[in-house]
């Protein structure tokens, strides 16, 4: 657990930090650290420099923006969890966001440090697909949006270039009719560490129907991913139990399901209908 | 003749302010001047030749001391071991034999640099075939030790002690019961799963060799201190008074640190070789792949029996994982198994174990250690045979328990006997506690409403304190140690000029609460307060030499010593309080910090007046020698065997297979207490390590000997938020092989715990069907077994 040798910078602007990302080839982003520290403890991965953003001042904040949450390159999973106002407008993200890590790391890790990191049984993850949320990235050649959906690109992938940061997530606020939940097994049983399965799931619904619908999966395959074929089918029913059932079949319809010493390609193929159907039927509820 | 309420009180560990406040030294706390550091190379291959070795460019690299391979170390005594069959070696030059096995050292100026440098060292392996399966392995299709016959290192057989004509008599009897019409026989394959120890506090040691006084300060977190001294002065040539060995705050052993290991004995050549004090820190990684692993058993339990809950008979054939080489108790543990292989019940028991080799990292003791093993089998096995009978679990353990009235049971030739039990009175009490019919109707209406809802029982009964000192002859002898005493205890206890005490132990806790215990101890024997009670331990230099704190030993071997060095003081000091009360010795009582005379208390001397003329003897009675202190060696004539029975509810998500548990009520009994707080965190740290092994942890192995599960991401270990609020009780059944009447509590939470865990959750998928699974019972496992069922 002894990283190699490496360079360590703490700039204390945006502006800097996206110099030294853009002046070093190969440098890292770290936030919280808790996921690139033990890489490079492991000497899995050593990046020649580090570019610790966490000194740079206003990007912690969770802000209200009309029709959308603002969320700070800096906010803490456990600040994500226990924010009234993601609780109240984009509550699958506050509820992964509580069910990341243990309580060091969620006092630790940043909910946008989890979104670049893009481990493939993340929470968060699952939570910002189904939310729509759009990344905001800055680099020394200027700022760039990227939807949710096209974030996750790879096992530990991110479309972040080496030069981006993310500076904040900006996730839709539900409105009237709108609700979200997120729900998984964890590798501890319950809802305890690493998802073996998780599902997220963002529902509008009016006069009496479902409306719209986004629900995405995580640790079943090698990303996060949208179940596009599960909103399909529950769009323009009822959102009964008997709906959520017959949608959440499929589950996993386009979706590359691996193998892993938590469960088999049967295994998290049924669990990622068992967590879909649960996500779903708790956003309704 | 208790004159505090000192034993028995459930007073707070002494030791919790200074380690929950980080004020705790461990061996990182302490730092030399001029201190370097090793790091290892580790073979990537479970089995491989070495062809060459490269460590130039390691070599060239500034900061960087020196760098050892196997050729270097050849001069070192081998690693020594209790029953020693395939030793391993300090440095591998040949054939290496697991991943992670050590081929080279190097050291440094930090562990950086000297990180940087084993990475740079080339090693030409030709990677041979390994054999990772234990049935592979008892095969014998490829030998793992050059020039051995074969990989089955030892079998053990039992009735233990009986001659082999005898066994197989034994064994005939029950083939013979099998044949019968009106016979049942419930028969198993079970495995066992291989654990990792994975202490808070992983191995770390740091020496220092002093060239002016040819002397080497040993720093390490160990179970063993004296063990260790011994096996450093044996493996460098050098008399046991000149290695003093510390272990200074050691956080959690387990078993794991309850060996002499090649880092502790290559670092401590090295500072000889160097001149400059070397730490070595093991990684979580290297903890997984280095250091001995636990467990690691697959076997067939068959109880013969009839329909009315008779056992006839059971039979155990097993096969033991001992991995690449056999350490300090590696071929010992299986052993170990075989003293409680039938468990609680009065029954022809034919146990046999085959301890073969693999090509994976040694295993050695875990906490419980091959108890655990033995349990889980013949408990697992009677509740299979309660449910194939109909007859409730409870009643079938009812109706096989060895009566109380029988204890001593003689287990073997050398005095080993089980001392004292009452195991229908503890399942019992379980019941009633539990309110084992209520839960019934619990689970009944759960089940009505569609819900997985199980209960599992499981008693045990386990053997610790390891005893007589005839045991040595059957093979467990410390002397290759330099340790003269082989089952003793030892203590010393002191009484100061100022009315403190100070008591000094040859062993050192990992997490018992010694510091509390010995004084609780003491405090009885002397009336002096716990406060004024100071325990020193894990120093070899000023300690009485010790064992080690391991097999839950310490309170009923050391705690001995301790208490029986405290009554010769008493005795001494009596005499002085007599003098000055103008008494008799006879009529003195000590109580409240001093003495006084039986029935008089307002006629009393307190203890600084009896410790004062106790150092300047001119006012003592003639001839009084100075001094008032007692060291004492203890040998217990026998182990004791504490027992119980445990009972969970869980309930089974049959979507997911998630298990959750409901309630888990423990009913232990290891004799009298010293202090039930510390026996009931005992408790729950034995029934957490239980849970994780039913329910999460596996040290798992790809055909090819790699270890998928070395990193804390993939061995899942259970948290405080991962168990239920044990519910604990007792019943009482002191021993009577030592004054205290206590027995072991350190192991038997896990003992008990796994396989009443995996009852429950098989009572709960019952109705579907499923019969058993395999730990660890990870909701894939449980939903598999369920749809199997299906």
């Amino acid at each position: 657990m002894y990283p190699r040798e490496f360079e360590y910078l703490a700039p204390t602007s945006l502006d800097e930090a996206v110099a030294a990302l853009a002046s070093n080839p190969g440098a890292k982003v770290m936030a919280g650290g808790m996921s690139l520290i033990p890489l490079m403890k492991m000497r899995l991965f050593s990046p020649p420099v580090v570019v610790d953003i966490g000194r740079i001042e206003g990007l912690d904040a969770i802000e209200d923006r009309g029709d959308h949450l603002a969320v700070g390159a800096l906010v803490r999973h456990a600040d994500t969890a226990d924010s009234p106002l993601v609780q109240q407008y984009a509550a699958a993200l506050a509820q992964a966001a509580a069910l990341t890590g243990d309580a060091q790391v969620r006092n630790r890790g940043t909910t946008c440090g989890a979104i670049a990191h893009a481990d493939l049984a993340a929470d968060q993850t699952a939570a910002v697909l189904a939310l729509n949320a759009t990344l905001v990235a800055k680099s020394a050649s200027g700022t760039r949006e990227i939807a949710a959906a096209d974030c996750f690109v790879d096992t530990l992938t991110s479309a972040l270039t080496p030069e981006e940061i993310l500076v904040e997530l900006l996730v839709p606020k539900s409105g009237d009719g709108e609700s979200s939940a997120y729900t998984k097994l964890g590798r501890r049983g319950g809802e305890s560490d690493y998802a073996v399965a998780g599902a997220a799931a963002w529902v509008r619904k009016s006069n009496g129907s479902v409306d719209a619908a986004r629900v995405a999966l995580t640790g079943v395959g090698t990303k996060a991913v949208l179940a596009g074929s599960v909103s399909d089918a529950l769009v323009g029913s009822d959102g009964s139990a008997s709906a959520i059932e017959a949608a959440a079949t499929h589950a996993t319809d386009g979706v590359t399901v691996l193998e892993d010493l938590y469960g088999s390609v049967a295994y998290k193929s049924h669990l990622a209908q068992v967590y879909v159907k649960r996500a779903l039927a708790a956003a309704i509820e | 003749m208790s004159t505090t309420s000192a034993l028995g009180g459930a007073i707070r560990r002494r030791e919790d302010p200074a380690l929950i406040q980080g004020l705790g030294r461990y061996v990182d706390d302490i730092k030399l001047p001029g201190e370097t550091s090793a790091a290892f190379v580790r073979s990537p291959f479970a089995r491989a030749k070495i062809l060459s070795i490269d460590t130039s460019d390691a070599l060239a690299m500034d900061g960087v001391l020196a760098v050892y391979t196997a050729a270097d170390v050849e001069s070192l005594g081998p690693l020594i071991a209790q029953l020693s069959f395939a030793p391993r070696p300090l440095l591998n030059g040949g054939e290496v034999k697991h991943v992670g096995e050590a081929v080279a050292m190097v050291i440094a100026s930090d562990r950086y640099v000297a990180q940087d440098a084993a990475d740079a060292i080339f090693v030409d392996y030709e990677p041979l075939e390994a054999v990772i399966d234990l049935k592979d392995s008892l095969s014998d299709r490829v030998l793992i030790h050059e020039g051995s016959e074969s990989n089955t290192i030892i079998s053990w057989v039992g009735p233990f002690g009986a001659e082999p004509e005898a066994q197989q008599a034994v064994k005939d009897g029950i083939d013979a019961a099998r044949e019968r019409d009106d016979t049942v026989v419930v028969s198993q394959e079970m495995v066992n799963q291989r654990l990792i120890p994975t202490a808070i506090e992983p191995r770390r040691v740091l020496a220092e060799w002093n060239p002016g006084y040819n002397t080497l300060n040993v720093w390490s977190t160990t179970q063993i201190p004296h063990a260790l001294a011994g096996g450093i002065a044996v493996s460098l040539g050098l008399p046991t008074t000149s290695v003093r060995v510390v272990a200074p705050e050691v956080g959690g052993g387990f078993g794991a640190k309850l060996n002499v290991y090649n880092d502790e004995i290559l670092v401590s050549w090295a500072s000889k070789q160097l001149g400059r004090p070397v730490r070595w820190v093991e990684t979580r990684r290297e903890a997984a792949n280095s250091t001995i692993q636990g467990r690691g058993w697959i076997g067939t339990a068959t109880i013969v029996g009839t329909r009315d809950g008779e056992i006839l008979g059971y039979d155990f054939d097993g096969i033991a994982d001992m991995g690449a080489y056999t350490q300090n108790f590696t071929v010992a543990i299986p052993f170990l198994g075989l003293f409680v292989g039938s468990g609680q019940y009065k029954m022809p028991t034919y146990w046999k174990i085959d301890c073969v080799a693999t090509n994976t990292v040694t295993t050695d003791a875990y906490r419980g250690a091959g108890r655990p093993e033995a349990m889980y089998y013949i408990e697992r096995i009677v509740d299979m045979y309660a449910r194939e009978i109909g007859m409730d679990p409870a009643e079938v353990r009812h109706k096989n328990f060895i009566p109380s009235e029988e204890f001593p049971v003689a287990i073997s030739p050398v005095g080993f006997a089980m001392d004292t039990g009452d195991y229908a009175m503890n399942l019992d009490a379980l019941l009633e506690t539990a309110d084992y019919a209520g839960l019934r109707s619990e689970q009944e209406a759960a089940r009505a409403a569609g819900r997985l809802v199980g209960v599992g029982l499981s008693t045990y009964v386990e053997v610790c304190g390891f005893a007589p000192a005839g045991l040595a002859d059957l093979g467990f002898n410390w002397g290759t140690y330099g340790l003269p005493t082989a089952f003793n205890g030892s203590g010393l206890v002191r009484v100061n000029p100022d009315a403190t005490a100070t008591v000094i132990i040859g062993t050192g806790p990992s997490g018992q609460g010694h510091q509390t215990t010995w004084a609780q101890i003491v405090s009885d024997r002397l009336g002096i307060e716990v406060d004024n009670i100071t325990v020193k331990h894990g120093d070899t230099t000023d300690s009485p030499v010790g064992i080690g704190t391991f097999g839950s030993r310490s309170a009923a071997v050391d705690g001995s010593a301790a208490y029986e060095a405290a009554d010769r003081v008493r005795v001494k000091a009596a005499k002085l309080a007599a003098h000055l009360l103008e008494a008799s010795e006879e009529d003195i009582v000590f109580a409240d910090g001093g003495a006084h005379v039986a029935g008089s208390p307002d006629s009393s001397v307190a203890w600084g007046e009896i410790a004062t003329i106790a150092y300047q003897t001119h006012k003592a009675p003639e001839g009084t020698e100075p001094g008032l202190e007692s060291e004492v060696f203890f040998t217990p004539a026998n182990a004791t065997w504490p027992f119980g029975s445990h009972l969970a509810m869980v309930e089974v998500d049959a979507e997911t297979g998630n298990v959750e548990i409901l309630r888990y009520i423990g009913m232990d009994d290891c004799g009298n207490v010293i202090n039930p707080m510390i026996v009931d965190g005992q408790v729950h740290g034995g029934i957490t390590q239980g849970i994780g092994q039913a329910l999460f942890e596996e040290a798992i192995y790809d055909s090819d000997g790699n270890l998928l599960s070395g990193s804390m991401i993939d061995y899942p270990i259970p948290t405080a938020g991962d168990v239920p609020l044990f519910e604990l009780h007792r019943t009482v059944t002191p021993t009577d092989v030592n004054p205290m009447g206590v027995k072991g509590i350190g192991e038997a939470g896990t003992i008990g715990s796994a396989q009443t865990i995996v009852n429950a959750v098989v009572d709960a998928v019952a109705p579907l069907g499923v019969t058993h699974i395999d730990m660890p019972l990870r909701p894939r496992r449980v939903w598999e077994a369920i749809q199997e069922a299906r």
